[in-house]
């Protein structure tokens, strides 16, 4: 890699491993990740469940801290959750006891009283929730609550948005249909993404790169480049190719 | 409406049965629904009953206000440093099972015959649910919901106010209104020893100054009634809809 891309990197992960202690034991769970992220570029990380992704995002996200390595983004190491970047959990992650207009602004109290109206009604639309404004998480659907989750991290304009696994309780169809609501949303604001998933078409269908994680203690096993331009068709050769060939690297994952 | 028609129906007839029983036996002691009324009129007309239970109301108000601005604060605190929480509840424990009645003695000899001495056994009878309530809420809150707070880069006193003060609501209003509950009950019964006024003093001063039953009766149905409102207060507050929601339906 150039050093010109070097610098250009947005977020950088340098040796980064991770061990949990748990009772009396120790659990490595990372082992020596190394990656580098573009401004504006669109991650997919996948791999075997209870590998360690929701790890690896709690550290980027700073809610935990590397046992070795460094997370630098923008070149300043991560030091604790920052509203810059905001993750979305995969349920439960909207507040009950706020509307959908007050969790949109939940992280706007420091904004004045129209420039955070503007702002609300302006995700409120990108999110597609016109007409819930005043209406309770505790009356609205699975997918509704994760596009409010993902319309109130994006409200706070983060540079990085961290994804783990937000379809991962939702219906295939409705599975779907965020996709390309967040396909859209991402080619709209351009942020960086960092998507934790589970599904190899999500991770296909949006990412411009997947990465691919083994089994505990993690590595990379693989970086693939999804060199398709959107709209990505499913059925398209391209596609399968890619498809088949993430599928086999996660094969291989699972069986080490 | 058939809601409420079914058991007023059923009220008036244990009334009348009652009413029927007393009549074929009139030389029991126990009045019937009619005197217990008449008794109840009696109270009114001698500014009694207003004055009894605003008597009552004053103590149970001010024993559980005091109980929840100490024990609720101070469970929070506790329940969210786990350590604090660990150190605290064996002794909680061991206090709660406690009657409040069994404090009666210690409380007339701190406090003398007086308002401050029932007071004191409203807020012994609260105090403990009540910090038990808040430790147990604190530690209830969901872990995203933490995070959630964490990564929108608040202060430690909007965090308090904004995400573990309505997090914490719910399971809070539910405590409070079983404490109110208990409130309510030791009342009655820390008038009975501790004071001269009261729907407790009412029961047990009608008794003594010549079985006045009827008054009796009088004093329990009025303390039933009272009780059913604060629960009912109680319970309109957990309709509110930002307290309605819990973790159970997320």
């Amino acid at each position: 890699m150039s050093l010109a891309t070097e610098t250009l990197s947005k977020l950088r992960l340098e040796h980064v491993s991770m061990v949990f202690g748990r009772d009396g034991k120790t659990v490595p769970v990372l082992d020596d990740l190394n990656l580098q992220v573009a401004d504006g570029e669109f991650i997919a990380v996948v791999g075997p469940s209870g590998c360690g992704k929701s790890t690896l995002l709690n550290l980027t996200g700073g809610f935990l801290s590397p046992t070795n390595g460094s997370i630098t983004i923008d070149g300043q190491p991560v030091h604790g959750p920052d509203p810059r970047r905001i993750l979305v959990f995969q349920e439960r992650g909207v507040f009950p006891w706020l509307t959908v207009e007050g969790n949109i602004g939940f992280g706007l109290s420091k904004l004045s009283r129209a420039e955070r109206r503007e702002r609300i009604a302006h995700y409120v639309q990108m999110v597609r929730l016109q007409g819930f404004e005043h209406t309770y998480p505790s009356d609205l659907s699975g997918g509704m609550k994760q596009r409010l989750q993902v319309a109130r991290a994006l409200a706070v304009n983060p540079d990085i948005l961290y994804l783990d696994e937000p379809f991962g309780a939702l219906d295939s169809v409705t599975r779907l249909i965020m996709r390309g609501e967040l396909l859209r949303i991402w080619q709209a604001e351009r942020r960086t993404i960092i998507l934790v998933t589970h599904d190899i078409d999500e991770a296909v269908q949006l990412a411009d790169r997947v990465v691919v994680l083994s089994s505990r203690p993690a590595k990379i096993e693989n970086i693939l480049t999804i060199d398709i331009a959107h709209p990505r068709y499913i059925s398209s050769r391209r596609y399968l190719e890619l498809r088949d060939e993430l599928l086999s690297k996660i094969g291989l994952a699972f069986t080490v | 409406m058939s809601t409420l028609l079914r058991p007023i129906a059923f009220i008036v007839a244990l009334l009348v049965l009652w009413q029927v029983a007393v009549s074929r036996h009139p030389d029991q002691l126990l009045p019937g629904p009619w005197a217990v009324v008449k008794g109840i009129g009696e109270l009114l007309q001698h500014g009694l009953l207003l004055k009894y239970v605003v008597a009552s109301l004053f103590r149970v108000t001010w024993g559980f206000a005091l109980a929840a601005v100490l024990a609720i604060p101070l469970g929070l605190t506790l329940g969210w440093y786990q350590r604090g929480e660990m150190a605290v509840y064996p002794l909680v424990q061991i206090f709660r099972p406690i009657s409040p009645l069994a404090w009666i003695p210690l409380a007339i000899l701190w406090f003398g015959v007086g308002d401050f001495a029932a007071i004191f056994l409203i807020f012994v009878g609260c105090f403990f649910p009540l910090i038990l309530t808040a430790m147990s809420a604190v530690r209830n809150v969901p872990a995203v919901y933490i995070n959630v707070g964490r990564n929108f880069g608040m202060s430690k006193g909007e965090f308090v106010y904004r995400v573990l003060y309505p997090a914490v609501t719910p399971q809070l209003i539910v405590g409070s209104r079983i404490t109110m509950g208990i409130a309510w009950l030791v009342v009655v019964a820390a008038e009975m020893i501790a004071v001269n006024s009261g729907l407790g003093f009412l029961i047990i001063d009608a008794r003594n100054a010549g079985n006045r039953y009827d008054l009796v009766i009088a004093g329990m149905v009025i303390i039933g009634t009272i009780g059913l409102l604060l629960d009912l207060g109680m319970r309109s507050l957990e309709r509110v809809k930002s307290f309605r929601w819990s973790y159970s339906e997320e």
